[in-house]
């Protein structure tokens, strides 16, 4: 499975990013792989209207199948994760990126459901 | 002749002086209201009148048709929107980030988006006696009031030109949504309070009815608070305050009930009459 | 981290008044967000001093080249927004009516029409007097405020927080429904719906809190002007109970609301007997609240 995590930095130890369209970085760990790829959202600043799905895209673009984050993505993003194939985890706003999966594989995450 | 009512900061009393106004003057003559604060509009609820028609509102969207798609890409380079997005072997269309203004569909070389009308919000026209009543709703999750306030203004000018006067109850603030309504009227009430917020937001309200060109007066409400910095202001700019409001307590009940305020306190009705005698001096000037 | 965003839906209900009193209470704890770009007011009571000015930019417009252009009328044609307007023979774009779509730039067949990103205001951090940071910005005339500016004010508010070691975030947030409302709430803990007992309010409680729940964000709420209508209030109460909204206070009509703005202070400054005690409660629960 590959997981996708909102982030504020690259690394397991750097904080969950509350916020999904304007998301500083996506993480994503291959678990077959044990790969960690982190992208650089923040161009995403310069848009003005149509953050979330240029992110979702982005999303899309990696093959990521869940997505983990803080309070969960706004209406546009929505529109367009509910179109892939992604489950949707949230509130893991004031965790680490090795916590907030911590937190997923023990079901402690709210949200599971296909967008 | 054709009044936009509006005011830089919000809560300053643009609708209770639009549905007094308007309510005061249908007593008399055949007047049009208009509420095109469309994200949140109010005057309804001082506004008890019978439904004439209610009818969706409609954008025009681009809609993707799989079958004669290149898969090219042209749209999703050419839209400054980001409404348009390729995920996979689909093209997808944001129908709320759309501004409607037709480039992919015309330039698609396959012509697979037609464009096809997404609703964006409700157009309410209801009658009470002489006062023809028009309020427009966003649909919640439409982030765009701009598209629901020029249709509702074309609708306007459509069907309902036979009024003396029409107010208009703008929205709040400064940004595209009051331009496109303070840009089609003939004139302008800027409604402020004797307040630090009040001048301020009445300088950012001043300096842009300048910029287009538009001719205004101001409407001072809830005189008694604050200060005087605001008379000054006015004075030192030239800028005419056809009257004032009470800060009245009994004022803030009435409205807090859905009440018009003129039946009950007769200072306010002398404030109307003022207003509707300048704006018989305008409508002569125009 | 923290962070508190104050939204009301409707304007004059006194959200700006209690995000300024509140920035008082909180003091060196919390960084202010003023996202309310529109028509900044939070900055008249906390008075700023900057330290920091940028220029935002945002949205295009569409400008002709007149030594390239060769009349032919093509932009005429295909623009929607009536901005493009034939004077003597030459063209013109009408930058209040341009919506920055781009489509005449694209067919022009002299390429003569560039797009260019408009400045539309300006950002600034500030030291204010609590001995904390303020994050705020100035939209100017008739530009788009989409998320963009508010999300700008917003990140570096965070930003400033994270680097300096400060606790919570304080954001007064934009009137209405829209696209800035949105961006305001987007990264929130918590939201402060503030409100009054009048039917306008009330429906646009509702309105902005169904909004706030697209991010499953907790919320509480402040009724202003609490004893101007008993009936009113007793439906807002429901109204909260039923949807899970903690009650933070109810604040009678006083005329010290306008009196503190006029002086430009806070509530709390302007009169400490009477209000600090309150706001202190109101904060205490803000900044200690479990997240459901």
């Amino acid at each position: 499975m590959k997981i996708a995590f909102t982030s504020k930095g690259k690394g397991w130890d750097d904080m969950i990013d509350p916020r999904f369209g304007r998301t500083d970085f996506l993480l994503i760990w291959d678990e077959e792989k044990e790969e960690l790829t982190a992208f650089d959202n923040r161009n995403i600043n310069s848009v003005a209207h149509g953050a979330g799905p240029q992110t979702a895209q982005k999303l899309s673009e990696f093959g990521a199948q869940v997505l983990i984050t803080g309070n969960g993505p706004g209406g546009n993003a929505l529109n367009i994760l509910s179109r892939m194939d992604v489950t949707i985890y949230f509130g893991a706003g004031s965790m680490t990126i090795s916590q907030a999966y911590d937190a997923y594989k023990n079901n402690q995450l709210q949200g599971g459901n296909n967008a | 002749m054709k009044i936009a009512i509006a005011s830089g900061k919000g809560g300053t009393g643009k609708t209770t002086l639009a549905v007094n106004l308007a309510s005061y003057a249908a007593q008399r003559a055949k007047v049009l209201l208009a509420d095109l604060d469309v994200e949140e509009p109010n005057s309804g609820i001082f506004i008890a009148g019978h439904l004439l028609t209610e009818k969706t509102i409609f954008s025009m969207v681009p809609v993707w048709q799989q079958e004669n798609c290149l898969m090219c890409g042209r749209c999703t380079k050419l839209c400054r929107f980001n409404a348009l997005l390729q995920l996979g072997e689909k093209i997808i269309v944001m129908p709320q980030l759309c501004h409607s203004c037709y480039a992919c569909s015309e330039l698609c070389p396959a012509s697979a988006l037609p464009m096809e009308g997404k609703p964006l919000g409700i157009l309410r026209h209801l009658k009470s006696r002489d006062l023809d009543f028009i309020e427009s709703k966003l649909f919640i999750g439409i982030e765009q009031a701009v598209p629901l306030i020029s249709q509702t203004l074309e609708y306007m000018s459509g069907n309902l030109s036979d009024h003396e006067l029409e107010l208009w109850d703008s929205p709040p603030g400064t940004s595209c949504p009051v331009i496109t309504v303070t840009n089609a009227a003939d004139f302008v009430l800027l409604v402020t309070e004797p307040t630090p917020f009040g001048l301020y937001d009445l300088n950012l309200t001043v300096e842009t009815m300048e910029q287009l060109g538009k001719p205004f007066a101001v409407i001072v409400n809830r005189l008694g608070i604050g200060n005087d910095e605001v008379f000054k202001y006015c004075s030192k700019r030239n800028i005419s305050v056809w009257t004032t409001f009470p800060d009245k307590r009994y004022i803030a009940e009435l409205y807090s009930r859905g009440e018009l305020i003129y039946p009950e306190v007769p200072e306010f009705r002398q404030s109307l009459d003022t207003i509707l005698t300048n704006l018989d001096k305008i409508r002569e000037q125009l | 981290m923290r962070e508190i965003v104050i939204l009301s839906g409707k304007g004059g209900t006194g959200k700006t008044s209690v995000a300024g009193s509140l920035a008082l209470v909180a003091g060196k704890t919390a960084v202010i967000a003023d996202c309310d770009v529109d028509a900044a007011d939070l900055h008249l009571i906390l008075k700023p001093e900057r330290v920091k000015e940028e220029d935002f930019y945002s949205g295009y417009i569409a400008e002709i080249d007149f030594q390239k252009c060769s009349n032919c009328g093509r932009c005429l044609e295909v623009c929607r927004f009536g901005a493009v307007q034939k004077k003597k023979d030459q063209y013109y774009i009408d930058p209040v009516k341009c919506e920055g779509c781009g489509y005449c730039s694209y067919i022009c067949p002299r390429g003569s029409i560039g797009m260019s990103e408009q400045k539309v205001g300006k950002l600034y951090h500030s030291h204010i007097r609590t001995g904390s940071l303020m994050i705020h910005a100035s939209l100017g005339i008739g530009a788009d405020n989409s998320g963009k500016l508010v999300a700008r004010v917003k990140k570096d508010a965070q930003t400033t927080a994270e680097q300096n070691g400060y606790k919570y975030i304080i954001v007064d947030g934009s009137p209405g429904i829209g696209c800035p409302v949105i961006s305001s709430l987007s990264g929130a803990d918590f939201v402060l719906l503030i409100t009054e007992p009048t039917r306008s309010a009330l429906h646009d409680l509702k309105r902005v809190w169904e909004l706030s729940q697209r991010f499953h964000l907790p919320a509480g709420c402040i009724i202003n002007k609490a004893d101007l209508n008993a009936e009113i209030r007793a439906e807002i109460e429901v109204f909260l109970q039923r949807n899970k909204i903690l009650h933070l206070a109810s604040l009678p009509y006083d005329n010290d609301f306008q009196r503190a703005i006029t002086e430009g202070v806070s509530l709390v400054e302007y009169n400490s007997s009477k209000w600090s005690s309150c706001f202190q409660a109101i904060w205490q629960e803000l900044s200690q609240t479990k997240e459901n």
